[in-house]
């Protein structure tokens, strides 16, 4: 048998039908939904007269909507629109007989939390919710992808998707990061390499001693973004930390199922001497702690470096630059470090979990924040009670910091936490387009030790300094 | 849903590279549990300002290119979020086809699913098909999904590629959901297998 990558081994494991022409149905294991791709698919449903395949396995909760200021139980705190999207997935739940983590549960939380927290995703799955970002899922070693509403109700409908197998990339990150650089690092980082479109077509596997350093939360950041390379899913091979992170959790196997799959769990990896279509290796070592100055995640530099000047870049992007430049009213040669912050924002699928915060809260212990305003949106509702037990809620609330409840937030901004025009703002979540945060809002996105620095200084600053 | 076969029109050109879902649609107008009526708020932000006023320089607020049904635009086109209300949003517009060097994934997929058609040709092709564009409702671009061609309006043609069932759902405006049930058997016995080999998922 000719050696496979470990994402051919998860495809060849989920194909249920395929055509001559290489169409196939892949099946899924995982369907997460949300409120706000969700509706459509359902009534899609209701007007065909179809059921939910697989309720059994299939998940839903409310997060981009949800406001998460501490009296949202109070119904004046959500506008109409998103109250009737949020209680149109209550009803759907109840009436499709599907999982449900309603606003008032404790677990509720940003499904891309939610998901791996209650031990729903696991190593070797296929996993689909109609979010960009359920690329994070990837970090078990599952294949995890975002879809549009039209195939969120197609994988209601049949448990599958209409696919075509994407090309194997690696991305392989060697040796040891230095100090102050984190998992976000890396992944801006291989998007600044790459570029926005350098993944179109594949499915990423991040590999290589960095990469196994990660904790379980770091390597959710790292695929969590590999969608920000445009690629189809990004992947990390299971191995002990992984096994150790998914024991125990509601919805993971317990006895004998256990031991079955880790005996599973243990053939994911890819063979020696298989074959990617595309290899990027960059030297942990080189990584630095980064920072966006654009408005496209590609548009990276370390802390260190000075704003770039539009005629550096080539073709298409040099007046994409310019406008870049424009709409954040930045100069080039101007110092990344000199660049002042308004408000600061820890959260988000990307950065909201509890090692986030608790690398925010060591730089933030004991020290104000410089800075109007900063929240952090704990990524679930168990991250925030976490956080409270270990001591970092109170770390937050005496510098300055809002303490929230869990939900998507500032990062994309579909509740009321939104930026206003001009507002700049360090944010720990995964995309600058314009406005993303807010009208004509301005976003630098970093780790959250860049963001906490940044919230104490009143600027840009290299975290570096200040460990 | 809507076949498309052929069609003939006006081109707006969007050179901008990255255009991505968020100005295709920004999240404000995601409220809806429809999927209908998008088209007014179609690159909301670039096109009108903060009291709802046409931008006159935005290409799709001039003249030539209120009716436009093909889009010629940057690298990389419906970057970022998963979003079906950005081709919806389009296609409500009226935009039947867009042309680029290439397309986020999922964005490219979605629009089959609406009767668009999104079509990847080589730089130098983009770069001919965009001039012309800039000449406006004079050049009208023809784009047959029969032959996969795109003809510009002084008769230059280009070949591009489509994946041959999503060809075929499109010509012949075939609803996904109800072929795929036509194959529920094998789903049946995939999904019995699969709780043999792995019944912990």
């Amino acid at each position: 048998m000719s050696p496979k990558t470990l994402y051919d081994k998860i495809w060849d494991a989920h194909v249920a039908h395929e055509s001559e022409d290489g169409t196939c149905l892949l099946y899924i294991d995982r369907h997460l939904v949300h409120e706000v791709t969700s509706p459509q698919a359902f009534e899609g449903l209701r007007m065909a007269g179809r059921k939910v395949r697989a309720p059994e396995k299939t998940i839903a909760v409310p997060d981009h909507n949800v406001p998460t200021t501490i009296d949202r139980a109070n119904a004046s705190t959500m506008t109409e629109e998103s109250r009737i999207q949020v209680e149109a997935l209550d009803k759907n739940a109840k009436d499709f007989g599907i999982h449900y983590y309603p606003v008032s549960d404790v677990r509720q939380g940003i499904v891309h939390i939610v998901g791996p927290e209650q031990g729903w995703t696991l190593p070797g799955m296929t996993v689909v919710c109609g979010d960009s970002h359920t690329a994070t899922h990837g970090a078990f070693g599952s294949l995890a992808h975002g879809i549009g509403t039209s195939e969120v109700e197609h994988v209601l409908a049949t448990q599958t998707l209409i696919q075509k197998k994407s090309k194997n990339m690696k991305v392989e990150i060697t040796g040891k990061l230095r100090p102050g650089v984190t998992a976000k690092d890396i992944t801006l980082s291989v998007i600044g390499a790459t570029g926005t479109a350098g993944g179109t077509g594949y499915v990423i596997e991040y590999c290589g001693e960095a990469i196994r350093d990660l904790s379980m939360e770091g390597r959710m950041t790292v695929c969590n973004m590999a969608i920000e390379g445009g690629a189809r899913a990004g992947l990390i091979a299971p191995d002990e930390k992984t096994f150790e992170y998914v024991k125990g959790r509601p919805h993971a196997p317990k006895g004998a199922a256990w031991e079955a799959a880790m005996a599973y769990w243990q053939t994911l990896f890819t063979d020696e001497g298989a074959h990617f279509d595309k290899v990027i290796t960059i030297k942990g070592e080189d990584i630095a702690p980064v920072v966006t100055w654009g408005t496209s995640p590609e548009d990276v530099l370390p802390i260190t470096a000075t704003v770039p000047a539009p005629e550096s870049f080539k073709g298409g992007k040099v007046e994409a630059a310019q406008r870049s430049l424009d709409y954040m009213g930045l100069t080039a040669g101007q110092k990344l470090t000199d660049i002042e912050i308004d408000t600061v924002f820890i959260g988000s699928c990307t950065n909201g979990r509890i090692e986030d915060l608790r690398a925010a809260a060591e730089i933030l212990k004991g020290k104000k924040i410089k800075v109007k305003r900063a929240m952090v949106v704990p990524g679930s509702g168990l991250v925030r009670a976490q956080a409270e037990e270990e001591g970092l809620a109170d770390i937050f609330k005496e510098a300055g910091f809002e303490w929230r409840l869990a939900g998507c937030s500032m990062c994309l901004a579909m509740n009321p936490d939104q930026l206003s025009e001009g507002e700049r703002c360090a944010s720990t979540s995964n995309r600058n387009f314009e406005g993303r945060q807010g009208y004509k809002g301005r976003t630098h996105l970093v780790s959250p030790a860049m963001a906490a620095a940044a919230a104490i200084t009143g600027h840009l600053t290299d975290v570096r300094e200040m460990m | 849903m809507e076949k498309f076969t052929k069609i003939s029109g006006v081109a707006a050109p969007l050179p901008l590279v990255n255009i991505d879902t968020d100005m295709i649609i920004p999240k404000q107008f995601l409220k809806t549990i429809k999927r209908s009526g998008l088209g007014v708020n179609l690159f909301d932000e670039m096109r009108f300002d903060r009291q709802g006023n046409e931008i006159a320089d935005f290409v799709l607020n001039k003249p030539a290119y209120r009716q436009a049904q093909i889009l010629v635009a940057g690298d990389n086109f419906g970057c970022g979020s998963s979003r079906e209300h950005a081709p919806w949003a389009l296609a409500d517009f009226g935009i039947k086809a867009i042309i680029s060097t290439s397309f986020a994934d999922i964005f490219y997929s979605n629009c089959f699913k609406n009767g668009m058609l999104p079509i990847v040709l080589p730089q130098e092709a983009v770069d001919v098909l965009m001039k012309d564009a800039e000449k406006g409702s004079n050049a009208r671009i023809e784009v047959d999904l029969e032959s996969q061609t795109v003809t510009s309006s002084d008769g230059q043609s280009f070949k591009f590629d489509v994946d041959a069932f999503k060809k075929h759902c499109l010509l012949n405006g075939l609803d996904d959901i109800g072929l795929t049930m036509e194959k529920a058997k094998s789903i049946d016995s995939f999904e019995a297998k699969a709780a043999m080999e792995r019944p912990w998922v």
